[in-house]
């Protein structure tokens, strides 16, 4: 007897993630369904996190309607969610004549677009509001509503209040097969049988390969690697982001604060023929050295800490492709979700709460949805009050586990509880290594005390899942 | 919870209990606190179950729980206290401490004085920017050797190490030994930053080839590590030579690539740092440019032998003691800086109130066969000192009698042939 849902989601990045949250508020049964063994897997973990203001993307165009909406639902969304978000600022800026007429040219984007409060200032201005800016900077274009989030604290925060309001997760479940049966789909997933009344493609990367499982061939996803080096905390010498004038490529390279004080310069864009190669090369470092050292000739490239890459889902279309296939009109996409996804995560999930309604989901409202979302008490965020009255309620509160960032055991076991299995999945849930020593320390504690939590054997446990493995044996085994 | 103490250490590793041992021993009607953040004291030295300790410092071969071990059964009957599991979270400029444990909660400390002894940590991938994937299998040398030596489970069956540090050559005749296969150590300097001692020891009597003027370029395999890409680095620009790659099937790469000082509480209380070192500017009793607040081992610069941190440590809790009992009246500083080949020195400053024979650490910026180091007082060289060979992973000593410092001094290297 397989399982049966009303919406199926494949893929749970943030995109898939928000979907679900979205529809969780109605009496639907709702799962979320991903390849990986966590959520926020694929671009969602590696990207620049920023919260666009809007004035990139074509005029008329889907993503521009949706960055504008999405930039504006990210307060309420944060807030209800307890993820982090802060409204810091953008500037776009330019080296010369040529730069400069790129940048009025965003600016007037930015108008069509609806984007509020833009202004363009001459180079010494800029530098007065953001003195790391290169001297060379002879324009930049300022844009206030842009902001910093955390990409995967968002994903999992969406993800854990749609399970708390009922969906399902899914995980480990690469969807092989998709046939139309009756009114419905039914899904061979991670080797079991799923029904589900409608199915939204959230599958990033691999949307295209989802889609034509459905016989929808309309669009194909080509993948973007973009490369990012992230620096120590006391290395931080921005408090906006800084864009360079954009390419053909995409909004170039930017440095940016990260909302937990971190800097990070990124991301270079590659085209790519393979959708799982997120390595790090040596030119796209060199690149980044350079031209982050172009924009912002103060930053510490010593205070690198580490770099990382990640893949984004670039559409043959050119544009965002939100709605029901021509072709099975129970398949919704929510496909081709480049740059700004993050941003239009939450106006995407509102789309397709529209587009379903439209096809005659019945959707009525849950008696006893909570929009409400608490994030894991964060020891070393807290007063001197707090941190005791937390330690008080459970000692483990006490015990600092990574070094670095000041992770206790709480949270480690907190982070566990909501569904962490692996060193990584750790990581993103509490930031346990991802500070200076970058897990040196912590790694094996945090081993013990995943095994210990989840009953299973130290040789067991994987840094991401799948193969994995952290460990390949016993003393004296090997 | 609330404490008076009157000498705190930070720290319980080889550095903290000798220095706690010292500062009781010069003034025992003082408290003395040790706070240690692992479960138990010894530090580091726990997980360094080979031998090799102790031959200056005892006259005797141990291994490091045995070394530590000697400091911490000296700790019975002395009134000592130990707070292990217990993380430092802050330090302010008027030596107050704020800690945090899981028995006690949080724990705000008022010491007479301070003594900074928290380590080093270990640099890693990131820091190198090494190209490739992320996959598990890519440890610290030291991650990997607690994961051995303390929770006995194998990270890799075979090995790619880079950077020739201690802790890498160590693990390299560790793994050897558990059965695993070590492909190669690449370092991609010229020399190596470990003693030769090990590289004798772990590498040539287990036939493990250490190969000078190469990096690690690429790191395969999507999951776990699959294979490790080295090549020859032109040694001007230290950057790859194109068409010198070498992969190495392999599943594990350790990374042995350097200590750095755990200096954020240091850092954070105002205390003055020293760029090259990382660590913490002292004077000859290891005193910080916040008075009452001294540092040893390897928080204030890495040693190549804990034998050395314990003599450095025994500087700090005698002048901790000093501190608290009768503390010296304000003096004039001498410095005391690294010219061209020196690096850096320990001390940086020297006060007025020094006396009897000044002992000197340095390490040269690269290899020197053979070297003369001259040290001068002003334009006055008050020593010159010849050796066949000098390298950047052995630290130095020189010994100065301190009434021939009557001014700022300075070391560098002279007439030597740089390698």
């Amino acid at each position: 007897m397989s399982r049966s849902f009303d919406v199926a989601i494949v893929g749970a990045g943030v995109v898939g993630c928000a979907i679900a949250r979205q529809l969780a508020r109605y009496e639907l049964r709702i799962a979320l369904i991903d390849a990986a063994e966590d959520v926020g897997m694929g671009a969602s973990r590696a990207n620049s996190a920023i919260v666009h203001a809007g004035y990139d993307c074509p005029p008329g165009s889907v993503e521009a309607r949706l960055n504008v909406i999405g930039n504006a639902l990210y307060r309420p969304w944060c807030d209800e969610l307890d993820v982090p978000f802060k409204r810091c600022g953008s500037f776009v800026i330019g080296f010369g004549p040529e730069d400069e007429e790129t940048l009025r040219g965003l600016y007037e984007r930015g108008l069509k677009n609806g984007v509020p409060a833009m202004s363009l200032m001459p180079g010494c201005q800029a530098r007065g509001l953001e003195p790391a800016l290169s001297p060379e900077v002879t324009m930049a274009l300022f844009a206030p509503t842009a902001g910093i989030t955390c990409p995967y604290q968002m994903t999992i925060a969406c993800a854990e209040n749609a399970r708390a309001n009922g969906a399902e997760w899914l995980l480990d479940h690469p969807v092989t097969a998709m046939r139309r049966e009756g009114d419905g789909i039914v899904l061979t997933a991670g080797g079991e049988e799923i029904t589900a009344r409608y199915v939204v493609n959230a599958a990033g990367v691999f949307a295209d390969e989802i889609s034509r499982m459905l016989g929808d061939d309309s669009f194909s996803i080509r993948p973007r690697k973009g490369e990012y080096m992230l620096l120590d905390r006391k290395s931080t010498c921005v408090d906006t982001v800084v864009f360079q004038t954009p390419s053909r490529l995409g909004k170039g390279i930017l440095v940016a604060p990260t909302v937990d004080g971190n800097m990070f310069a990124g991301p270079t864009a590659v085209d790519m023929t393979d959708k799982r190669d997120t390595a790090v090369t040596p030119e796209g470092i060199a690149r980044l050295t350079a031209m982050s050292k172009k924009s912002v000739p103060g930053i510490d490239l010593r205070a690198v800490i580490t770099s990382f890459a990640g893949v984004r889902a670039q559409p043959s279309t050119g544009d965002f492709i939100i709605g029901a296939s021509p072709v099975e009109p129970r398949l919704i996409q929510a496909a081709g979700i480049c740059s700004p996804g993050l941003t239009s995560a939450p106006a995407i999930a509102g789309e397709i709460d529209r587009i379903l309604r439209r096809s005659g989901l019945e959707m009525p409202e849950k008696a006893d949805y909570n929009p409400i979302r608490k994030a894991i008490p964060e020891f070393r965020n807290l007063d001197n009050a707090q941190r005791a009255a937390l330690i008080e309620s459970d000692a483990r509160y006490g015990r600092v586990i990574c070094r670095c960032e000041t992770i206790t055991e709480g949270e480690i076991v907190e982070a566990i509880r909501r569904g962490a299995r692996s060193l990584d999945g750790v990581k993103r849930r509490t930031r346990a290594g991802m500070g200076r020593c970058q897990g040196g320390f912590c790694s094996p504690r945090v081993m013990e005390i995943l095994a210990r939590e989840l009953n299973v054997p130290m040789t067991e446990l994987t840094k991401f899942g799948g193969a994995s493995k952290l460990l390949v044996g016993t003393l004296k085994e090997v | 919870m609330k404490k008076d103490i009157d000498i705190a250490v930070i720290g319980g590793g080889p550095a903290g209990l000798a220095a706690a041992l010292e500062a009781h021993r010069r003034a025992p009607d003082k408290s003395v606190l040790i706070v240690e953040r692992d479960r138990e004291l010894g530090g580091i030295l726990q997980q360094c179950i080979h031998n090799g300790f102790g031959l200056h410092f005892f006259g005797e071969e141990l291994t490091g729980p045995e070394y530590a071990g000697r400091f911490i059964a000296q700790l019975r009957n002395t009134g000592i206290e130990i707070m292990t599991d217990t993380m430092v979270l802050e330090l302010s400029d008027d030596r107050r401490i704020l800690a945090v444990s899981a028995a006690n909660g949080l724990v705000e400390i008022q010491a007479g004085a301070v003594i900074l002894a928290m380590g080093c940590r270990e640099r890693t991938r990131g820091a190198l920017n090494i190209p490739g994937t992320r996959p598990a299998g890519v440890y610290t040398a030291g991650c990997a050797q607690r994961l051995v030596n303390m929770e006995g489970f194998m990270p890799g069956r075979r090995v790619v190490i880079l950077g020739s540090g201690d802790i890498g050559l160590i693990m390299a005749r560790r793994m050897t030994w558990e059965g695993a296969k070590v492909e190669v150590v690449a370092e991609i300097m010229p020399y190596s930053s470990g003693l030769n001692r090990n590289i004798v020891q772990c590498l040539v009597d287990n036939g493990i080839p250490l190969r000078f003027n190469h990096t690690v370029t690429n790191i395969l395999g999507r999951e776990r590590v699959e294979g490790v890409t080295i090549a020859e680095v032109d040694p001007a620009s230290r950057q790859p030579i194109p068409g010198t790659e070498i992969t190495y099937e392999c599943d594990t790469l350790l990374l042995s690539v350097g200590l750095i000082p755990e200096n954020e509480l240091t850092q954070a209380a105002g205390i003055q740092l020293d760029r090259v070192t990382s660590g913490a500017v002292v004077d000859e009793n290891r005193q910080t440019s916040l008075p009452g607040v001294f540092a040893c081992g390897n928080v204030l610069h890495v040693h190549d032998l804990v034998d050395n941190v314990s003599d450095e440590a025994i500087l700090a809790g005698r002048a901790a003691a000093a501190y608290v009992t009768h503390p010296a009246p304000a003096a004039g500083i001498r410095r005391v800086s690294a010219l061209s080949g020196v690096r850096y020195t320990v001390p940086q400053r020297i006060t007025e109130n020094a006396s009897g024979k000044q002992d000197i650490y340095f390490r040269v910026g690269s290899a020197y066969r053979p070297a003369t180091l001259v040290v001068k007082c002003g334009d006055e060289v008050v020593l010159t000192r010849k050796k066949p060979i000098m390298t950047p992973g052995e630290m130095e000593k020189i010994s100065i009698d301190a009434a021939k410092i009557t001014g700022d001094i300075t070391l560098e290297i002279e007439e030597a042939h740089a390698q």
